[in-house]
């Protein structure tokens, strides 16, 4: 039974990865190119320059093509949620389910409505009444972001509610503090604002293609100044929002944490790799080496995560042996993984008896177990976990992913400077002419950089999580449904191929559209 | 407010949700219409379609979400127990998501007659299952809720083994399934009547009107006498649970209100058909059996719900039932969404709006000749 409970949880968390994968592959163009396109249609209404009119069109075909296959893998992650997670539904429906709806009603509906205009009302509807529905695409589409990250963000960092032991299920009891809570915030901003950094990646990437094939020149500078800015503020920000990230992290995810570093035991004035290979031999409570070769900087992460130089990190083997201090920035109590059992054991043993004491009308024990649950309710997840280890998510994954998509961070940040600088002060950029054609490639080459740097950041997230589908209160195995290890493994099949066939057809339309287009005069509009 | 005055009211809420979806799925009836049509008409059709598409896909998914939101427990039983028949209604509507924008473009791989074989699916599926789906919530289903079961790490909802197969099979169930199908068929018809301007189309979805209109009725007919003449779950005052004969007929009695709704919805939708067959220049039967379907549906919903029913009986464990007592969110949550609520006017004003203006001029094949690659499917 135990091995056949641990099939339906592995392939149910496979079947979510896949689709929420399959939809990050789209949802970044939308979120950042809808931010380019605004631009572009703003310049357009204020100059009335035909040729903005073009490369906007031109932008807005692929953000057509690509929009569609972002609704269609999204709405099979609002649903799964029921048809896989079952039990996780109901135990923390109450606060889940609100963000959900709200996000129909409010971004949904403002998208759907006004990118029909977009598309279809440019010979309808006036232009200053097309450029609006323009930005409100691209509003509808972060307003969704919000709401959806809301939601992320509370099964990180589980906050704003208390747990009711009648309907055996966790209630919202402010609901500002689900929608604001620090976790939300970095996470909006970090998701939004890589987006644009994406997005710009993209847009410049498509123009070296277009110049390296000598086409459409005066179309690409216009394009890249739009797309270099955006991404530009956007790879800014995102190295902004993601400090503040990892701060929320250590602070609500210390675990997690632990991970992205491959950090086994911390120190005050902890240093942070820059730079490192993990030994695979390591193991919890062994003497190896976690690196096999790294490169750090001194007080790095404590610095990272603490703001203090000399703050406190713990490492996965402090954090299960409830090891190491609170100090300055920190909130971590030190218990234990036993600890942290028998507390949830306690909580557990009153919920149990709670409804039995309920009925018999026994006040003074019932008095008890609300007293012990909500003492002890946030380490309830632990009583379904058997060893410490079980409690340490994907250590390697954690740890290259977030390496990876830090350093492609850095890599942008520099990419971003050098077109900014090529379109505005070439003089300034040295060997501009000898080396462009690898200028352009590489340009080509950053588009699946940024794309995969976006990929990991979920990866760090989501993997990072783990064994919880809602930090220290449910882990994954207990949150599914009632299904077989088959059905699941059968409709992940069948995702797995249409998606895949959608996404080759996806790719195929984006990269003929691109080339039938620049082959057109995109100064002048395209009239049949 | 009381937190049963909030259950109602974010029933209520549910109702129109489901209502407008029943509605606006005509997209999907004039999907399922697009392979047997000329192919030189077909454009029109496609695009007419093409353009209010996402607005029912939309509405289901913000009808899934407040369904979520208001009533959980119905997610997590419903879902993850009828796995099959969400499963392949989601499917239905993920691969209708990108047909449009693919079919006709340009290295779109598979060719446009596979995108319209994707809108043909999800036109047959999309309401067959979705009415096989609210019919469970009619007739029952089999599964079993424990709450307490969290605890002890096994699932709170099981489901008999075949997983929402079985109520694919149910007769009662495919009959509701195909009224809603043929139903779609006939707003379909009405839409085109009234949205496109080429007289080869009118003709031809005047003739789809009386045929899909005819089968529609009968449908409905059975359906509804069906529905009288099944037993229901009551709920008592205790909270305790039991099947009741005629539970909706007693219902519609008790609550007269709802009667007069459904009746009225009944007339407006026949006087929509009726008229748009009679009169071949009068193009509003759209609004008419639009609003009309929209009252009949409500009506529905409040039979299940409301009068101490159980708006999703088990028939395995009747103590199981789905109430809007016992499966909705917390008297914060509801409250808090009520006031998310109140929005919902202004979103459903400024869509009536935009619309009004996109489509003051009906779609004509000169427009579809004239339109760049972008502004056709
Ligand atoms: C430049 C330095 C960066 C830092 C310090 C950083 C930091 C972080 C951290 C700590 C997380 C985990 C947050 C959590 O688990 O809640 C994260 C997640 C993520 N990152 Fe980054 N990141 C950086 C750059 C980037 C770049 C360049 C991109 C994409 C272009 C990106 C995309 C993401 C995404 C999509 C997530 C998942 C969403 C989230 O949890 O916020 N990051 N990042």
């Amino acid at each position: 039974m135990g091995e056949l409970l641990m099939n339906v949880v592995d392939w149910s968390r496979a079947q979510f990865a896949l689709t929420a994968c399959y939809h990050w592959l789209f949802v970044p163009l939308t979120l950042g190119l809808g931010i380019i396109i605004g631009v572009m249609e703003t310049i357009y209404y204020r100059t009335r320059d035909e040729k903005w009119l073009a490369t906007t069109k031109f932008w807005m075909t692929l953000f057509g093509v690509n929009f569609a296959i972002g609704v269609a893998t999204g709405i099979i992650l609002e649903f799964e949620f029921g048809t896989n997670w079952s039990n996780y539904s109901w135990f923390v429906g109450d606060i889940f389910g609100a963000p959900l709806a709200i996000e129909g009603i409010l971004a949904f509906f403002m998208e759907s409505t006004f990118i029909a205009v977009m598309f279809f009302g440019w010979k309808k509807v006036s232009p200053k009444f097309h450029l609006a529905s323009t930005w409100l695409t691209a509003l509808g589409a972060s307003i969704s972001a919000l709401w959806i990250l809301v939601a992320n963000a509370w099964m990180q960092y589980p906050t704003g509610c208390t747990f009711n032991p009648e309907t055996m299920r966790n209630e919202m009891t402010d609901f500002w503090a689900v929608a604001l809570s620090p976790m939300a915030m970095s996470k909006v901003f970090h998701t939004v604002t890589s987006a644009w950094a994406l997005s710009g990646a993209f847009v410049v990437g498509v123009c070296g293609w277009m110049l390296l094939k000598g086409r459409n020149r005066d179309h690409c500078i216009r394009s890249m100044k739009v797309g270099g800015w955006v991404g530009f503020i956007g790879i800014v920000l995102t190295s902004i929002s993601g400090d503040t990230s990892a701060v929320t992290v250590a602070k609500h995810q210390p675990m997690k944490l632990a991970a992205m570093e491959g950090l086994y035991e911390g120190s005050p004035g902890q240093s942070i790799v820059a730079f490192g290979i993990l030994n695979p031999k390591k193991e919890i409570g062994n003497s190896e080496d976690p690196f096999l070769f790294d490169i750090s900087i001194p007080h790095g992460l404590a610095f990272l995560a603490t703001h203090d130089p000399d703050g406190y990190v713990p490492g996965i083997e402090d954090i299960i042996l409830g090891k190491g201090g609170t100090s300055k920035g920190f909130g971590l109590k030190p218990l234990s993984f036993e600890q942290r059992k028998e507390h949830g054991k306690v909580a557990m043993h009153a919920l149990a008896f709670y409804n039995d004491a309920l009925k018999s009308r026994d006040s003074t024990l019932l008095q008890q177990y609300k007293q012990e649950i909500e003492d002890n309710f946030k380490y309830l997840g632990y009583t379904y976990l058997e060893e410490p280890e079980e409690s340490v998510p994907n250590v390697p994954l954690t740890f290259y992913s977030f390496h990876f998509m830090v350093t492609i961070g850095g890599y942008l940040m520099l990419f971003f400077i050098v077109v900014l600088l090529l379109l505005y002060k070439p003089k300034w950029v040295p060997g501009r002419t000898k080396f462009q054609k690898l200028g352009y490639w590489l340009a080509i080459i950053t588009i699946p950089l940024a794309y995969l740097c976006s990929m990991s950041g979920w990866i760090v997230a989501e993997v990072g999580r783990q064994p919880w589908t809602i930090q220290d209160l449910m882990p994954n195995k207990v949150a599914i449904s009632d299904l077989s290890a088959g059905y699941v493994q059968t409709t992940f099949w069948i995702f797995a191929v249409v998606f895949t066939a959608l996404l080759i057809a996806d790719v195929s339309i984006i990269c003929k559209q691109i080339s039938k287009k620049s082959k057109t005069n995109l100064d002048v509009v395209e009239t049949k | 407010m009381t937190h049963e005055f909030l259950q109602n009211y974010w029933w209520l809420i549910m109702s129109v949700l489901g209502a407008l979806l029943v509605f606006m799925l005509f997209v999907q009836g004039g999907q399922s219409m697009l392979i047997g049509t000329k192919s030189k008409k077909r454009p029109l059709l496609v695009n007419s379609l093409g353009r209010k598409w996402e607005l029912t896909y939309t509405t289901l998914v913000t009808f899934g979400g407040a369904f979520f939101a208001s009533f959980p427990l119905f997610y997590s039983t419903s879902f993850g127990g009828a796995y099959w028949l969400w499963i392949l209604i989601l499917f239905s509507f993920v691969i209708q998501a990108i047909a449009y924008e693919y079919r006709t473009k340009h290295g779109n791989v598979y060719g446009t007659r596979f995108y319209d074989t994707l809108l043909l699916i999800n036109g047959v599926v999309g309401p067959v299952l979705l009415g096989v789906a609210v019919a469970g919530m009619f007739f029952g289903v089999d599964f079993t809720v424990e709450k307490g079961k969290i605890l002890d790490a096994s699932i709170i909802s099981q489901w008999g083994s075949r997983h929402g197969l079985e109520a694919i099979m149910s007769w009662k169930n495919l009959l509701f399934g195909f009224m809603v199908f043929f139903l779609s068929r006939t707003i379909a018809s009405l839409y085109f009547i009234n949205n496109i301007d080429d007289a080869e189309v009118q003709k031809s979805q005047h003739k789809q009107l009386s045929f899909n209109a005819g089968i529609f009725v009968v449908l409905f007919l059975a359906v509804v006498a069906v529905i009288l003449t099944s037993p229901g779950v009551e709920i008592n005052a205790k909270g305790f649970a039991k099947w009741v004969n005629y539970k909706y007929l007693h219902n519609f009695l008790d609550m007269w209100w709802v009667l007069m709704v459904l009746l009225l919805g009944v007339v407006m939708v026949l006087f929509g058909i009726g008229k748009s067959l009679l009169n071949k220049e009068w193009k509003c039967g759209i609004w008419w059996a639009g609003t009309g379907t929209v009252l009949v549906v409500m009506s529905l919903f409040w039979v299940l719900g409301y009068n101490n029913t159980a708006y999703y009986p088990s028939k395995l464990d009747v103590q199981s039932s789905l109430t809007i007592r016992n499966s909705s969110s917390s008297h914060f949550t509801l409250t808090a969404m009520s006031y998310v609520s109140l929005l919902v006017p202004f979103v459903v004003a400024y869509i009536a709006w935009v619309w009004r203006k996109m489509d003051l001029t009906k779609l004509t094949d000169k427009e579809i000749k004239q339109a760049g690659d972008d502004e056709i499917y």
